[in-house]
């Protein structure tokens, strides 16, 4: 089915109601993203690309519209239905990482596999494959505190892919680092992207880390426009 | 790594307010386990004191006299099968903290009001009757002073001279008895009452109270107050009531020991159910953004909630826990001091209590912050980190 996109949003609005007055962010969305891509959202402040994420990662609903992803109606499923939807198709990464504190590296890494059916043994391979492909291998002991901002949101990286999903949500991966280790955590990105096929959707404002992309939407009062990385 | 882990590493993720919280939820329940344990013991006199029994006291109070010719007189009442006396003693050997419960009876007719109640050979009770000097002891009080059948030992009184001003009486164990029940300790002294009363200066002739059994335990009512009516006029008054309410009345002489207890155990539970809730909302609040990830994750918030609310629990039943076992080994050390004053025990109704109260204080404590941790929307979990 290599016609079909992997993410296909139709006539997708959202609005939040506030008091009594609505704020629509989105009307009449459509977007479609096949599978292997890697895009950049980009936009001013408030235009959306949280809320963007949020409906992707079936952790907000839409108003109306239709979300499809992986050929699965996610606006339709129940909520416990989209936890293990959640569990098995997309990883999100946040701008602050957000690690368990008290969790050492590798633990933190393991926290989805929970969710699987995993023995300990095949759980602990996975989460130390994972921190080879983030090269923290050696810091599987450390706790977050232990570790820098570059090295913490390679753990939540890891995190992320521990599961294997095929889609990876980064929400301003790099906005709290310093240009070179953003650069690090955007190649890994790329690398994901390139040599594991995952379909990578990042919000980010700088115009630099989006060049790491294979194309860049720019959002705007509701709608896309679409602009190709050439590099 | 498991879902137990999680919990506890959350749990103990700040040692200072973990150690806190699981201290005041140590103190709670130690004070419960070791009040629950006075208060099981002084209610076990009550509780297994025969209903057939009734007993006769003067009415001012008990520790005021009957005449002894009081015994007789009820005796040929109507009713009444068979009836006996006991005079208190204060006793304790060689040293006053080496407290006896010592009492002066009629060998004969007391042995046969409380035969079911004192498990000893026929021929030691035997050998009690026929010894003016004899006496009938407790085995866990002979264990604790060393005393064997035969033995002369001196017996002290606190309240009792004799002309030369002597407060001792000589007797011979000549029946050792244990308890008819595992729970009431074998302890205790009877000795003759012809023989303490007629060396004594004062109180001659005068007992403690008078214990009976009826014909029928139907007619007990009418039996007591017929032996108060009879009496009702005369210098010395009755009060005639079964054997639970007249033990009852002496544990009441006490104080309001149970009010106080509840009072005290109750106030120290409030006080940690509030500590104890206070410290688990605020620390699944700061956990906002860390539950929304779990969400996130693929977390059901049906297991969120469990997680939750486990918290909760691990929490009540740790710090629980360790202060019921806390208080069950002072206790068991305190029952095996020789001549401690109390019957203390720690009867498994203190342990399932204390079992209930962990379990209400975890979901009281837990209810709430669990609630919302499931219904927190991941949306919103986000808009706060
Ligand atoms: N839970 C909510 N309730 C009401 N309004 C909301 C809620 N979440 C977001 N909004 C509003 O929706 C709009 C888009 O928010 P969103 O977070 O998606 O923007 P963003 O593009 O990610 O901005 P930024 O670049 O600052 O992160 C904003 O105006 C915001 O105030
Ligand atoms: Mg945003």
């Amino acid at each position: 089915m290599p016609d079909t996109p992997l993410i296909m949003l139709e006539n997708v609005s959202k609005a939040y109601r506030k008091a009594k007055s609505e704020i629509s962010i989105f009307d009449q969305l459509n977007l479609s993203i096949k599978e292997g891509d890697f895009v950049a959202i980009m936009g001013p402040s408030g235009s959306g690309k949280t809320t963007l994420l949020n409906l992707l990662g079936g952790v907000d609903r839409p108003t109306s519209g239709t979300i499809t992803i992986n050929g699965e109606r996610i606006d339709k499923m129940s909520e416990s239905a989209l936890s293990r939807w959640r569990a098995h198709t997309v990883g999100f990464i946040f701008q602050f990482y957000n690690l368990m504190p008290m969790l050492t590296a590798a633990r933190n890494v393991e926290l989805p596999l929970l969710l699987t059916k995993l023995s300990r043994k095949q759980r602990r391979e996975n989460v130390m494959t994972a921190l080879k492909v983030v090269g923290l291998e050696d810091r599987a002991k450390h706790s977050p505190r232990e570790m820098s901002g570059g090295q913490q949101q390679r753990v939540a990286i890891a995190r992320a892919i521990v599961s294997d999903p095929k889609l990876l949500l980064c929400d301003e991966p790099t906005g709290d680092l310093d240009r070179e280790t953003a650069g690090e955590i955007l190649s890994t990105l790329q690398m994901l992207n390139r040599d594991f096929g995952k379909t990578i959707l990042m919000v980010t404002h700088d115009p630099e880390a989006a060049k790491y992309a294979k194309s860049i939407l720019h959002l705007d009062k509701g709608h896309f426009v679409e602009e190709l990385v050439t590099s | 790594m498991t879902h137990g882990t999680l919990i506890w590493k959350n749990l103990t993720r700040y040692r200072l307010r973990f150690f806190l919280t699981t201290f005041a939820i140590f103190i709670a329940f130690f004070l419960f386990g070791i009040l629950q344990s006075f208060d099981k013991a002084l209610d076990a006199g009550a509780e297994l004191a025969a209903d057939d029994r009734l007993v006769v006291s003067n009415r001012i109070n008990f520790t005021q006299p009957l005449p002894i010719a009081y015994v007789d007189r009820i005796r040929s009442m109507d009713g009444v099968l068979h009836a006996t006396h006991q005079s208190w003693i204060g006793s304790y050997y060689q040293e006053p903290r080496n407290f006896i419960f010592g009492f002066a009876v009629d060998p004969e007719s007391f042995m046969t009001v409380y035969q079911d109640d004192i498990v000893l050979p026929a021929e030691q009770i035997a050998a009690f009757i026929k010894n003016r000097r004899g006496v009938l002891v407790g085995a866990d009080t002979a264990g604790t002073y060393g005393w064997a059948l035969g033995d002369l030992v001196p017996i002290s009184s606190n309240i009792w001279q004799q002309a030369d001003g002597s407060k001792v009486w000589d007797v011979v164990i000549e029946g050792i008895f244990q308890s008819s029940r595992d729970e009431l300790p074998a302890n205790g002294l009877y000795m003759h009452y012809d023989y303490l009363n007629e060396a004594r200066t004062f109180g001659k002739d005068f007992t403690g109270t008078v214990a009976l059994t009826t014909t029928d335990p139907t007619l007990n009512d009418q039996v007591a107050q017929a032996i108060d009516f009879r009496f009702q006029n005369s210098a010395y008054a009755t009060e005639t009531r079964t054997e639970a309410a007249f033990n009852r009345s002496f544990v009441d002489q006490l104080g309001n020991i149970g009010l106080i207890i509840s009072s005290v155990v109750g106030a120290a539970l409030f006080t940690i159910l509030i500590i104890v809730g206070n410290t688990m909302a605020l620390s699944i609040r700061e956990r906002t953004s860390e539950i929304g990830v779990m969400k996130a994750l693929g977390f059901r918030a049906s297991t969120v909630f469990s997680m939750v609310l486990g918290e909760a629990f691990g929490l009540a039943f740790f710090g629980g826990l360790i202060g019921t076992i806390t208080a069950w080994g002072l206790v068991e050390i305190a029952r095996n001091i020789p001549g401690f004053p109390f019957v203390l025990g720690f009867p498994t109704s203190v342990w399932l209590q204390a079992f209930g109260l962990m379990v209400v204080l975890g979901v009281l404590t837990g209810l709430f912050p669990a609630w919302n941790a499931y219904r927190l929307k991941l949306s919103t979990a986000f808009a706060r980190v």
